[in-house]
């Protein structure tokens, strides 16, 4: 047992961090550092950079254009970019539908959506949620129906999907559909990708609570998609879905993101005075720092450990999805705290990348407030933190 | 990153658990704390011939040569079976103290009876003002001739009373809360003057307060250098907390698997009480606690041997601080799932409560823990 990186881990990093210090743009950087507003161009602009130096899909086998990365390089890569402040990666594209169009797709969607996955081309959107099915996601009623024709096989998609993460962006988007009523909930659900761009789809905004545009609705009224856009075989969509929801929860845990995070707290709470002295240096305020990054460290092992074992993460991962979660929540709930009053103005025009206005207060305190309740979502997404100790009882403890 | 232990290792630890499960069982263990001195020597032997008692020292001082890994293992163990034996004072701390701090010639002498299960050590370190601070000594040794005389009172000394020989912090030089001026003292129990008031401990084992009036020792009796004992006493007291957070995870693991047992088998409303979400959730908050816990245990038992001391010492101190919580946690909610049962001392469930609620008392809580981390940042 041995749970230093080896010299070969070393130098990787060293290699990652180097790239990443010089090839992210600062304009990117400091919006993200800063918790300004990212827009598309950020995010395309960075996963350009990755792509020509050919780390944009750590993920990916090394046939379709991947790295074939040992999973402790991808955790070292995806540690060092959330440190070092790159906007993650998109996921929907590169680490949702990509795994499942290798798997299971067609040879025609492997050769069409891969390399345009790869190379930013297509932003794709996450068509899970509806109004009636968060957690129960088996329950979805957007219904595809076949059409047998002469001037090509296709689907009529009806329904609505929501809390469709910057949807506003995206041309593409695969969507969990009803194919068959007939049978058991499970097993009448397909796997369409529907191109966004089709007559009869409309995008419409959530706001969240921080007057943020991050979700959004999407309506499907009698959308044409060609038959050909189906992934593997009608009906097995959540099977689909299920190999889908494992590329996902290891990237969850977010420990580059929360070490940076934690940082900046101590920084903010290290300038911010009570009773005349450095936040940081209470005892009541520094041992709830301390719970944190010690829950932080804990959960870099736990990480790394389920990285390592010989077989695929299994549901035991879900506590990845708990711990991170509840750090990453934590962490903005402090630093919010250590800004004190000045968590009150809220001014969302500030967030904005180019904006040259006088902060009120610190300009650390800026965003804060808006940080911690947009926060509030990471227990909810991805598979509620309530649905992943379902999942610990049923799959691990078997109760 | 390596998370696999060798074959030697599951070895040691396969034959310790085979041993502990088949002889050491509930009833077993019941009668042993029930006995005069409060542990089996029977059990002792055993442990001798299986290598534990020797597995962290060099070959040359009759041990085998295993990393801090091994008594981690063997802790784990120990934790599971939630063991009285006097392990952790023999072995762990007393041990390592004589290895970090002692001579060739005492090492030899002492460590290679100790690992042949001819000679039990105990630290005496605590006293009644000092808490967990280890720099705090009231406990004094002044010159006398070529030797030293200790006069002072050690508090909660894990094994004292059946110990042969102690290890003793005392003053010599400097005042009560100073980092110079202790040194270490091998004394043996039986000298004069050293009186020994034993108890037992509310999670089985034993402990005693001890007072030295007018202790004469020679000059052999001095362990390392004088005035300059805190920082091995500190290295020694971080591999204890180190051995004593992966006895925790074991007694978490143990405890954690009898509780879902009990969800699993326990009928009430003519179903498993353990197909309630209440209770699943809470069980499932059990197991994260164990396994954040085991992470940082596993961290701890490779830093401990850091040569940068801050690294060692918050390594070290976050593992206390975690096991400290999740230790209590894991207790009281085993006790409670557990319902009536939980409180009866007739279970297993509420001894590995009483044994990870005092670990937390034991070189340190959440809260001294919690400041040592900030300190060493």
């Amino acid at each position: 047992m041995d749970l230093n990186y080896t010299k070969e881990e070393q130098a990787f990093r060293e290699e990652v961090r180097s790239f990443v210090s010089e090839n992210l743009p600062k304009d990117i950087s400091d919006k993200v550092l800063h918790h300004k507003r990212l827009v598309k161009d950020d995010w395309v602009r960075w996963q350009k950079i990755l792509y020509k130096k050919g780390w944009v899909a750590p993920n990916w086998p090394k046939e379709y254009g991947g790295c074939a990365w040992s999973p402790i390089q991808q955790h070292i890569f995806d540690e060092e970019c959330g440190y070092l402040g790159a906007p993650r990666v998109m996921p929907f594209g590169l680490v949702m539908v990509a795994p499942v169009i290798q798997n299971f797709g067609s040879k025609w969607q492997k050769e069409y959506y891969l390399p345009r996955i790869l190379s930013s081309e297509d932003w794709w959107a996450q068509g899970y949620s509806e109004p009636g099915s968060g957690s129960d996601l088996a329950s979805v009623k957007t219904k595809a129906q076949f059409v047998k024709s002469a001037q090509g096989d296709h689907y009529i998609v009806d329904g609505q999907k929501t809390w469709t993460t910057l949807g506003q962006y995206a041309n593409m988007i695969f969507c969990l559909v009803r194919t068959d009523t007939t049978v058991k909930k499970q097993e009448g659900i397909s796997f369409l990708l529907i191109d966004m761009t089709s007559p009869g789809v409309t995008v419409r905004p959530i706001i969240t609570l921080d007057e943020e545009h991050e979700v959004n609705e999407v309506f499907f009224d009698n959308v044409k998609v060609p038959a050909e856009n189906m992934v593997g075989e009608a009906g097995k969509g959540w099977t689909y879905a299920k190999f889908l929801l494992g590329h996902e929860r290891t990237g969850i845990a977010r420990v580059g993101e929360s070490k940076r995070e934690l940082e900046q707290l101590k920084a903010i709470a290290t300038k911010q005075l009570r009773n005349g002295k450095p936040l940081m240096e209470d005892p009541r305020f520094r041992d709830r720092v301390t719970d944190v990054e010690v829950e932080l460290m804990a959960l870099e092992i736990t990480l790394l450990r389920v990285l390592s074992s010989r077989t695929k993460p299994g549901p035991e991962a879900s506590i990845l999805k708990i711990k991170g979660t509840d750090i990453q929540q934590a962490l903005t709930e402090l630093t919010m705290e250590a800004v004190g009053p000045y968590a009150l103005p809220f001014r969302p025009e500030a967030r904005a990348g180019d904006w040259k206005g006088e902060p009120v207060g610190p300009a650390y305190a800026g965003s804060a407030a808006a940080v911690y309740f947009n926060y509030r979502k990471t227990s909810i997404y991805g598979g509620s933190n309530e649905i992943q100790r379902n999942i610990i009882s049923q799959m691990v403890l078997g109760l | 990153m390596d998370f696999v232990i060798s074959d030697e290792q599951q070895q040691l630890r396969d034959s310790l658990q085979k041993y502990i499960t088949k002889e050491y069982g509930f009833e077993a263990r019941k009668a042993i704390i029930a006995s005069k001195q409060g542990f089996s020597d029977k059990v002792w032997a055993q442990f001798a011939e299986m290598g534990i008692l020797g597995v962290a020292f060099d070959e040359a001082h009759g041990g085998f040569g295993g990393t801090s890994v091994d008594t981690m293992l063997v802790m784990n163990e120990l934790g599971r079976g939630i063991v009285v034996e006097p392990y952790f004072s023999t072995v762990v701390l007393g041990g390592s103290l004589i290895d970090l701090a002692g001579s060739e010639a005492q090492k030899q002498a002492v460590l290679s009876e100790v690992a042949q299960g001819k000679l039990l050590l105990a630290a005496a370190l605590g006293e009644p003002n000092s808490r967990y601070e280890l720099n705090c000594v009231e406990t004094t040794a002044k010159r006398d001739g070529a030797g030293y005389v200790l006069d002072g009172h050690k508090a909660v000394v894990l094994h004292g009373e059946s110990a042969d020989k102690l290890v003793v912090s005392a003053r010599t030089a400097g005042g009560a809360r100073d980092a110079k001026g202790i040194s270490l003292f091998l004394v043996d129990k039986k000298s004069a003057g050293v009186a020994v008031q034993g108890y037992r401990t509310i999670d089985g084992m034993r402990a005693a307060e001890i007072k030295f009036a007018k202790v004469k020792v020679g000059a052999d009796a001095v362990l390392g250098e004088v005035d300059a004992a805190l920082p091995v006493l500190e290295r020694a007291s971080d591999f204890a907390v180190t051995a004593l957070c992966a006895e925790a995870v074991g007694a978490m693991e143990a405890l954690n698997a009898a509780t879902f047992e009990y969800l699993k088998t326990r009928q009430q409303f003519g179903r498993p009480i353990g197909s309630f979400q209440a209770l699943q959730h809470r069980a499932v908050d059990m197991m994260i606690h164990c396994e954040q816990s085991r992470s940082l245990a596993l961290l701890a038992s490779i830093k401990v041997q850091s040569e940068d001391p801050n690294e060692r010492k918050r390594t070290v101190s976050a593992a206390k601080i975690h096991i400290g919580r999740s230790g209590r946690v894991i207790g009281e909610e085993a006790i409670q799932l557990h319902g009536g049962m939980g409180v009866s001392n007739e279970l297993a469930a509420g001894h590995y409560a009483k044994r990870l609620a005092m670990i937390n008392a034991t070189l340190g809580d959440v809260e001294h823990h919690a400041e040592r981390f900030a300190s060493a940042a």
